[in-house]
């Protein structure tokens, strides 16, 4: 990189990369002139515009994310359409317990990281590297309680397909049982599957912000990370809160 | 591979007459390139790959139209054959079309256009562009296990049910899929957030506006690909049974995902040729583009409108009828936008000063030959005709006359258009014409024959078919057609690739052009521009004279200072 900034340098515009400037003048913003802190990426004029892009970019990702979803929710109303019997008798399988702690645990990490966004805007490094920690316990506090589910699950086994064959059947349920009940154990372990997966990334992302709150990075100027993950961890906790209903308490 | 040999090609080009720094010669060494975050670099390595997936695609669609030239066995046997074609169109759709003109000259030319130093998000792009070597090499890998069956469409339940890879082939799919998706994102971020001061959007080159439509769809709709594709997957590896009527599962229900899909991906393949239609038409007119506002308007309509058509593919699949008639009746509204562009492009030509360059001579072919595939389309949408014609030659012929028709004709005049920008090099002018030439003719010995043979009743995708058919001897025009075809794309790789060591050091603005590309040197210096540009009128051509110094065209005003 550095035998390219002579080329640069020829207009007289000073976008040294990684030069000495230290925190004061970051919002001196003039057209790309001035002061070009560190964390600002060259392709920038101003640490405004890096902010502002990485926020749309982020927003667009999140649309994918729901689209990315979106076939699952349509596999699901589908079914559920057209055979609304497999998914009343399926759900008494699903212990609605464990997932209402989950959504619980999972609301609690959403404060936690909002709080961590606005620490690391106010520049408070203690409080957030505790936010950050507490949303990491959540998070694998998540993954715990559904991994006790799914064993259990498996251990009676409700899962998908031919491999289908449950070792008790629904209690309170009258009325005779219906055919392809694993469509809906299809269903419940692709979408809670995938949205185990989307926690799993929640926790590398939130562990890489954690790495670098500890080491002092972020302040009022440099936050835009913390910002970005947290949309994404909030995403997360809101496709959790339509599967619950969706899939745990149906009538 | 193909990146290190672009580095070395590149590299030892300084000599005397070029002092000056730029993009290719401001760092060496393989990891300068397979590292870099500079998106002229990231542009030229995606060139070389979609390149070489298109001769893989090539070879190919070579082996199937040899196999086809008679009755009977000719070069290999059925199974073989249904592995060829659908490598082929697999190769060609998913490696090819869809990253070939935004992922190369569009992420070289964008941000430039634009007047920015780089895409909004330098480090996704890179990744993209490892994502798509990612997909390619899982592709690779079909080549090399059992090989692929099921057609590039992957309908279930055959793809849940075939002995052969269809693992690989979709998780490459998937992979590349999410290459496109941040293609897509970083081109939409970088129009809306990095455009300098006086770059408005209607002051953006209508290549912009087809770049920044094909991202829409790019963003909207692949995502509903990789979910489907994942499913796929899934009940391949799991039997999940979501799409398995055997197990109370609707393979219909993965046909609409399908299409949901690759519906709008076949306007991810035209929009971005469209875009450089729009450049090329008004630069060989010397002529302010016509109709500027509907034309950029228009792209963004179909994009829009692509996403509402996508049961067209599915007139015989069981779906309502009435269903259908909605399909097919958004599926018609959709040609006008696009005749929408076809009249402005002629009104732009109208009473223009048109100069026949290779570049030029691709846009006339574009104009004839997407007016075909457009056309014929029509036929398909109408539900009537479509039942005679549904999975015969005729789809056939129709979707190639869009597909190379439209997306590989403007890829080869973009090629043509920005190769002196890119690589600071000018080509031989005349075996150019020779070889845009052979490509028109030879494409359209190959695929108007097809047409005749759809309407008689030859069904796509079969192996065989029998004298007494009639078939034969349009069969042996089109495997002719293809090898000219072939011959004429060879001859093009050859006399560019010479150009890079023989050819004339390009001027800034060979052409003539109005867009901000053209005012920096050529090729560009690392950081885009040495001096920061003056945002102008993209299609003002007034004042722009030629510079025999040069050889390339300046602005009048900036010649007398
Ligand atoms: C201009 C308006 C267009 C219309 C009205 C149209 C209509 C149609 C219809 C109705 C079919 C389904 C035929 C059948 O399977 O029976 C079809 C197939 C196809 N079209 Fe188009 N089309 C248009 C433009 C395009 C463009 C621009 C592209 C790509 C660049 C394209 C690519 C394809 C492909 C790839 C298929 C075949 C897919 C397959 O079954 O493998 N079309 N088109
Ligand atoms: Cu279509």
């Amino acid at each position: 990189m550095s035998s390219t900034a002579s080329a640069h340098a020829a207009h007289g515009d000073p976008h040294g990369h990684g030069g000495g400037h230290s925190g004061a003048d970051h919002e001196s913003a003039h057209g790309g002139h001035g002061s070009h802190p560190s964390y600002v990426a060259h392709h920038f004029d101003t640490a405004k515009q890096q902010f502002d892009t990485g926020k749309f970019g982020i927003w667009m990702f999140l649309v994918t994310e729901v689209l990315f979803f979106s076939g699952l929710f349509c596999a699901y109303l589908l079914y559920r359409a057209h055979h609304p019997e497999i998914f009343i008798y399926a759900h008494h399988y699903l212990d609605t317990k464990l997932g209402a702690i989950n959504t619980i645990v999972l609301l609690f990490s959403s404060l936690t990281m909002a709080w961590a966004v606005r620490a690391a805007a106010l520049g408070q490094k203690k409080v957030l590297v505790w936010m950050l920690i507490l949303t990491l316990a959540c998070a694998f506090g998540f993954l715990g309680i559904k991994y006790i589910e799914y064993s259990h699950k498996i251990h009676d086994g409700l899962v998908w397909g031919r491999a289908f064959n449950p070792a008790h059947l629904v209690e309170d349920y009258h009325g005779p049982d219906p055919k392809n009940v694993h469509i809906f154990f299809g269903i419940y372990f692709g979408m809670t599957g995938l949205h185990g997966i989307h926690v799993l990334g929640g926790i590398v992302v939130i562990g890489w912000l954690l790495k670098r709150a500890l080491r002092g990075e972020f302040h009022s100027q440099n936050y835009g990370a913390v910002d970005f993950v947290g949309l994404y961890w909030h995403l997360v906790d809101l496709i959790w809160i339509y599967l619950f209903p969706l899939l745990y308490l149906i009538h | 591979m193909s990146d290190s040999q672009l580095a070395t090609t590149s590299a030892p080009r300084v000599h005397a007459a070029e002092p000056e720094q730029n993009y290719l010669n401001c760092s060496r060494g393989f990891w300068s390139w397979a590292l870099t975050l500079d998106h002229k670099r990231i542009g030229v390595m995606y060139l070389a790959g979609v390149t070489f997936a298109f001769f893989l695609g090539g070879v190919f669609a070579l082996a199937v139209r040899t196999e086809l030239i008679a009755p009977g066995y000719t070069i290999m046997d059925a199974d073989t054959y249904n592995q060829m074609f659908t490598l082929h169109g697999a190769v060609m759709v998913f490696l090819f079309l869809i990253p070939s003109i935004p992922a190369s000259f569009g992420n070289f030319v964008l941000p430039v256009m634009l007047g920015a130093k780089d895409v909004a998000f330098p480090k996704l792009n890179l990744m993209s562009f490892y994502l798509w070597v990612t997909g390619a090499i899982f592709f690779v890998a079909v080549l090399f296990t059992s090989g692929l069956d099921t057609g590039w469409t992957f309908y279930t339940p055959y793809s849940t049910t075939t002995g052969t890879s269809v693992v690989f082939a979709t998780m490459g799919a998937f992979i590349l899929g999410f290459s496109s998706i941040f293609t897509g994102l970083n081109f939409i971020a970088t129009i809306h957030m990095m455009r300098p001061p006086g770059m408005g959007w209607f002051r953006m080159p209508l290549f912009l506006w087809g770049l920044y439509a094909t991202s829409l769809i790019q963003v909207l709709a692949t995502p509903v690909l990789g979910i489907t594709l994942l499913l796929l997957i899934v009940e391949r590896l799991a039997g999940v049974g979501i799409f398995d009527p055997a197990m109370g599962g609707d393979p219909v229900l993965f046909q609409h995902f399908f299409w949901f899909y690759s519906h709008p991906a076949v306007y991810i393949m035209i929009l971005p040729a469209m875009g450089v239609m729009s450049e090329l038409f008004a630069t060989f007119s010397r002529k302010h583009v016509f109709g500027y506002r509907f034309i950029a308007m228009s792209s963004v309509a179909i994009a829009l409108l692509g996403f509402l058509v996508w049961g067209h593919h599915m007139f015989v699949s069981g779906q309502s009828r009435l269903i259908g008639m909605v399909f097919s009746a958004i599926t018609f509204s959709i040609a006008i936008p696009s005749a929408i562009k076809v009249f402005n492009w002629l009104a732009t030509m109208y009473k223009g000063v048109i100069w026949l360059t290779t570049p030029m001579w691709y846009a006339l072919s574009f104009l004839f030959l997407f007016g075909i595939g457009g056309l014929t389309g029509l036929f398909l949408g109408t539900m009537s005709t479509d039942i005679h014609l549904h999975d015969t030659y005729f789809v056939v012929a129709h979707f190639h006359y869009v597909m190379v028709g439209g997306t590989l004709i403007a890829f080869l005049g973009a090629m043509h258009y920005w190769w002196p920008k890119m690589f600071g090099k000018m080509y031989n002018e005349k075996l150019g014409a020779i070889g845009a030439w052979g490509v028109f003719l030879g494409f359209n010995l190959t695929f108007f024959p097809q047409f005749v043979l759809g309407t008689r009743g030859m069904p796509r995708r079969y192996y065989n078919y029998e004298e007494w058919e009639g078939f034969e001897s349009l069969h042996f025009w089109s495997t002719m057609g293809s090898y000219l075809l072939g011959a004429s794309l060879m001859l093009i790789l050859v006399y560019l690739i010479q150009s890079l060591v023989k050819g004339k050091q390009a001027p800034v603005n060979p052409w003539g052009a109005a867009s901000l590309e053209f005012t920096t040197s050529s090729p560009p210096p690392h950081f885009n521009f040495d001096v920061t540009p003056t945002v102008g009128e993209p299609y003002d051509f007034d004042d722009l004279v030629f510079d025999a110094k040069t050889g390339g065209y300046v602005r009048q005003e900036a010649r007398n200072s």
